[in-house]
């Protein structure tokens, strides 16, 4: 397969703090329309990794690349990428000072440069997209955690990303609201959104995820479908960890 | 004549000294304010050396008596400058940037305490960091910043009196001037006293509805009652 068919490639990406290594050397590429997931332990970069796609943390080896335009090393382009690849938190971090609607509004008119008319309408529109339009003029502190990170989707979406990163999305709630947040992502995925996604949700990562990667220790230790990854892992370190999911795979 | 009219024959006098007082008061918080939230930026955001020359600023600002700051502005300052000013504009600078010290402190406070995640989130959008802090830190950090610069109102008020050693007529020359007119003593002192308490009333009044005014559901500053 030809280089140009992947929208992001991601090529050796290193990164160490003080004395530990968080990443040695991490690649993959990603193909639109990918539901990308990965898995493995806590504080294994995972997170870390994704950080440095939109370089949040600037990895300290290793290249990005969005339609084969170089992310990283780009100085302050990277404020043009960043409207490209979107990214939700664990802990949301919706603006505390905005309404949900407002929170969707303000790069629109920020950084895309919107009338506040076109950007009202576009916020209300991806609002709507995760099932929030109701709450448009609550605050964040109004919100359960489920709809925070909702309204988060939407102030991704409505920057009209090719593609999002999901930072543990689901980590910060519970199970009632974690369904509803992913139903929310499944839809994303099944409209063919590209999405590379950090999680603990395996019952998400094999129904929706068109690639599995579980990493260890700063690496990747296996990628595949969820099929080959969930039912027949290769390595003895990814069957005893996925084991722990046991009973959990469920959609 | 009794006491009594005697205070009434120069309250009108008296009173006209509340606009000077009012208009010191207001040109310092101005000042302090215009001055403070970016010398608070810079403290937070800035490079070393603009962190080095705010700190030095604030430190000498705070380091020294309000009156000796006075004096050195009056006396020496602004002849050296060659400037020819009203006492009034002296009293009001000094104040202002002595004020200014204090209320960067308390921005960089508001700021220092704004979470990561909103600085994060903002830049994940492809807002600049300038972009970012004016929209996102600043609205926040001002809310924050409220209660505590609620103080500031009450301070510069009562520090204004000091304007007296260089004799603009506000509040306080005025009471000396009637005092030394009438040698009457107390009931002036404490109708002077009774301005600066009403004045000091009515300032706070108008920041805690300010405080209500801004308040974000769930955000700090909301649930203030205010000292009234």
């Amino acid at each position: 397969m030809a280089d140009d068919d992947y929208i992001l490639r991601v090529e050796d990406i290193h990164k160490t703090y003080g004395d530990s290594e968080v990443l040695k050397g991490v690649s993959f590429n990603v193909r639109k329309g990918d539901t990308i997931v990965f898995i493995g332990p806590s504080g294994t970069g995972k997170s870390t990794l994704l950080r440095c796609i939109n370089q949040l943390t600037v990895p300290d080896k290793g290249r990005v690349y969005l339609h084969e335009e170089e992310v990283t090393n780009c100085g302050s382009r990277i404020n043009h990428f960043r409207q490209k690849i979107g990214m939700v938190f664990q802990n949301f971090y919706l603006f505390d000072h905005l309404t949900a609607v407002k929170n969707v509004e303000i790069a629109l008119l920020k950084v895309k440069g919107m009338s506040p008319e076109e950007a009202r309408e576009k916020a209300l529109f991806e609002l709507r997209q995760v099932g929030m339009e109701e709450w448009a003029d609550h605050y964040p502190a109004e919100l359960s955690g489920g709809q925070a990170q909702r309204v988060s989707i939407a102030r991704a979406l409505a920057m009209e990303p090719d593609v999002i990163l999901f930072d543990e999305p689901t980590s910060a709630l519970d199970p009632e609201l974690t369904r509803e947040v992913l139903e929310v992502m499944k839809k994303l995925a099944l409209e063919g959104m590209t999405m590379l996604v950090v999680t603990h949700e395996m019952g998400f990562a094999r129904s929706v995820a068109t690639e599995i990667i579980f990493m260890e220790g700063g690496k990747i230790l296996e990628a595949g479908t969820p099929e080959d990854i969930i039912k027949n892992p290769g390595s003895e370190r990814t069957k005893s960890f996925i084991g722990q999911f046991s009973g959990n795979l469920g959609d | 004549m009794d006491v009594f009219s005697i205070v009434a024959e120069w309250l009108p006098y008296l009173l006209s000294g509340v606009m000077v007082t009012i208009g010191l008061v207001a040109a310092a918080l101005i000042i302090g304010a215009l001055l403070g939230l970016p010398m608070a930026l810079g403290q937070v955001y800035g490079t070393r050396p603009l962190k080095m020359v705010i700190g030095t600023y604030v430190w000498f600002f705070r380091g020294l008596p309000v009156l000796l700051l006075l004096f050195l502005f009056y006396f020496t300052i602004f002849p050296f400058l060659n400037l020819d000013v009203p006492e009034f504009f002296v009293g009001a600078t000094v104040l202002g940037l002595r004020g200014a010290a204090y209320q960067s402190q308390i921005f960089r406070g508001a700021i220092q305490s704004i979470s990561e995640g909103q600085m994060t989130a903002a830049r994940s959008l492809g807002m600049s960091r300038l972009t970012a802090i004016r929209s996102v830190i600043i609205p926040q950090a001002v809310r924050v910043a409220l209660p505590g610069w609620s103080n500031e109102y009450p301070n510069i008020l009562t520090d204004s009196a000091i304007c007296y050693a260089i004799g603009v007529a506000e509040l306080m020359t005025r009471t000396s001037q009637i005092v030394a007119q009438t040698y009457i003593t107390m009931p002036i002192y404490l109708a002077c006293a009774l301005v600066f308490i009403l004045l000091n009333y009515a300032g706070m009044r108008v920041i805690y509805h300010l405080e209500k005014r801004v308040a974000i559901p769930g955000f700090s500053g909301n649930t203030s009652s205010g000292v009234l």
